[in-house]
């Protein structure tokens, strides 16, 4: 911007409003977009699991050998979390199509909503896969 | 304009998919549409792979040989795959400037979800109708 201003510039606006002063909206916002993209690493897991199985046995116990790993737990965990934080915050997406919910107070209210059913979701999940297995 | 002009199009059809919007309306219902069927399915998804928690081969055919957790799974395949895709798009639109780039990685993004979608509704057949 060469309008001749020697105001100083902030290096990047989104270090004052993410980081500094959060904002629910902006922050929860980013962490949709970011479930999303590790979302698309669990698809790329879901279908090497899925080919595995057509290969055969052998395959498909390595598959399930390493998804039972701790890195392939740990990984399995985020994709669970991205899982319910990623539909929640999409149905409230849909709400915001359909009119509902885009006043202030109200997207404070279903914002922490949606991370407490993500949060709920994978512990409930995950608690009940240890229970079973 | 009229029918006597050589194009046959009606005025709309000429101009649609021509503005900058190009097939934006149509990504829009798609991203939506995919989102709605993909609620329930992901939910089915997480209750499915509890039960295969720890399955062996032979499990996971006899569950997936069920001609309704087969169809559950392809169509989870199909919508998955599809919003995973249309939702890519958005990311390169928003950060890539280039245009190369961005015509590049969409067709990327595009071919590889088509490809593996179509692995895993092979492979999911495979294991049911093969055995």
């Amino acid at each position: 911007m060469s309008t001749g201003s020697n105001r100083p510039l902030s290096p990047h606006l989104f270090i004052y409003r993410l980081i500094y002063r959060p904002q629910i909206t902006s922050f929860l916002s980013l962490i949709h977009r970011f479930t999303g993209v590790a979302l698309v690493g669990g698809a790329l897991v879901l279908a090497y699991w899925v080919v595995a199985a057509a290969y055969g046995p052998e395959a498909f116990d390595t598959a399930q050998w390493l998804l039972g790993s701790w890195i392939g737990i740990l990984a399995l965990l985020a994709f669970t979390f991205s899982a319910f934080y990623h539909l929640a915050n999409g149905i409230r997406h849909m709400l915001w199509d359909i009119g509902f919910g885009l006043d202030m107070p109200t997207l404070e209210l279903t914002g922490w909503i949606v991370v407490l059913f993500a949060c709920v979701g994978t512990f409930f999940t995950w608690a009940f896969a240890m229970y079973l297995y | 304009m009229s029918a006597t002009s050589k194009d046959f199009k009606t005025p709309n059809a000429i101009v649609r998919g021509k503005g900058p919007l190009r097939e934006g309306l149509h990504h829009w219902w798609a991203q939506r549409l995919t989102s709605i069927a993909l609620v329930p399915l992901t939910l089915w998804m997480v209750v499915s792979a509890l039960y295969l928690t720890g399955a062996d081969w032979n499990a996971y055919q006899a569950w997936v040989s069920e001609f309704g957790n087969l169809l559950m799974l392809i169509l989870f395949f199909v919508a998955g795959f599809y919003h995973m895709a249309l939702g890519l798009q958005v990311i390169v639109e928003d950060y890539v400037h280039s245009e190369a780039w961005k015509f590049f990685l969409i067709i990327t993004i595009k071919f590889g979800s088509l490809m593996l979608g179509v692995a895993c509704i092979i492979a999911a057949l495979s294991v049911a109708f093969g055995g």
